[in-house]
């Protein structure tokens, strides 16, 4: 039988985030994020392209300093911890499907396109803010930082500010 | 005070690392079990239809900031030691705003693109290869833009120091404006939502 709604109680849901991003400080020190392992791996591509072009990178010189591996990082294991934690809960829920996800007014390509675009988009603006909605919004948030603040409810303007003009991608 | 652990070298660097893979297991459980391995349940809140990601976003930094709280009133917990980077207003205003006209084109954010990958939604890859691409560009232009992406610093700095309050005073404050918030989307899931074949207007 078809449930009619799969998904956690978003309260029950956001409780329980709340208590892995309290172990997140309890152990570490420090909270989620996602956006910096990104960034980590483009720089490791970029490395295994041209190693002194990515060393001599004013922003991606940094991961490259050190003796440390650079996926040998608190923020990597936990991408790659979301990842198993991510494929379990789908396997679990059948949502682990070969599809891409959109509105039924948009087509497939018009779609890939549009991810395309917005993942650019997203990937210079995660630099900018030091983070994304993980790092900067949700942890951020939690320790009642000024800019943690200032960036989660910018992104729901830059959202509602253009959603209008992409509502055939959703709706 | 014996938190956070790692920082007060009562747990080693093995320990912290086998720690954030159990957090990450769990975060990305729970992510997907919320919901946010489709782009469709993102992007539901800009059109009011299903205001999901806010509430599981405010319910969990409500849960983890009273928690930080007690822990810190309990003297377990030494805030002083948590990380969390400084602030920059004009800049995070700039990337917040931009982040979430990506977030809405995209469908995802970086976190809830893994979960999306790995349970084989393809416009997730093509959504993380665009971050990937994102930030690769910001490299090339961060020396000459570094100026104007560090202005307006207010440094490393929490609600509560920057209105010189008690903490309590700014949870009890965040605790009403989530209440109040809650209240409103679920008025306006109640007039928007479950019409997803209505065309709108």
């Amino acid at each position: 039988m078809e449930q009619k709604n799969p998904f956690l109680n978003p309260y029950l849901g956001g409780f329980l985030l709340g208590l892995i991003l309290l172990a997140a400080f309890f152990f570490a020190g420090q909270g989620l994020g996602a956006s910096g392992t990104f960034s980590r791996i483009t720089a490791m591509v970029e490395h295994w392209i041209a190693p002194e072009t990515a060393e001599a990178n004013a922003y991606f010189g940094k991961y490259f300093k050190g003796t440390k591996h650079i996926l040998n990082n608190w923020l990597a294991v936990l991408a790659l911890g979301v990842l198993i934690g991510g494929a379990v809960s789908g396997f679990l829920g059948k949502r682990n499907k070969t599809e891409i996800v959109s509105g039924p007014n948009i087509s497939t390509n018009g779609r890939l396109v549009l991810a395309l675009l917005g993942g650019i988009i997203t990937g210079v603006a995660t630099r900018i803010s030091f983070g994304c909605t993980s790092g900067q919004a949700l942890s951020g948030g939690a320790v009642l930082s000024v800019g943690g603040w200032i960036f989660m409810f910018s992104v729901f303007a830059g959202g509602y500010a253009v959603a209008y003009f992409f509502r055939k991608e959703w709706i | 005070m014996i938190a956070p652990l790692f920082k007060t070298g009562l747990m080693g660097y093995p320990g912290y690392m086998i720690s954030g893979l159990i957090i990450g297991i769990l975060f990305g459980f729970v992510l997907e079990r919320s919901g946010f391995g489709s782009a469709r349940k993102l992007t539901a809140v800009f059109y009011l239809r299903d205001f999901a990601v806010p509430k599981v976003m405010f319910t969990a930094i409500i849960t983890a900031m009273m928690g930080v709280f007690y822990l810190s009133a309990l003297e377990i917990l030494d805030v002083s030691k948590l990380y969390f980077s400084p602030t920059y207003v004009l800049p995070f205003i700039f990337g917040g705003f931009l982040f979430g006209v990506g977030f809405l084109i995209g469908g995802y954010c970086p976190g809830t693109a893994l979960v999306a990958m790995v349970n084989r939604k393809l416009d997730a890859f093509v959504f993380a290869f665009g971050v990937c691409f994102g930030i690769l560009f910001f490299s090339w232009i961060y020396k000459p833009a570094q100026g104007i992406l560090t202005a307006t610093s207010m440094g490393t700095i929490t609600i509560p120091q920057w209105l010189n309050v008690h903490p309590g005073w700014v949870i009890i404050g965040v605790i009403i404006f989530a209440f109040f918030f809650m209240g409103a989307a679920n008025k306006l899931e109640s007039i928007f939502g479950d019409q997803t074949q209505e065309e709108n207007s």
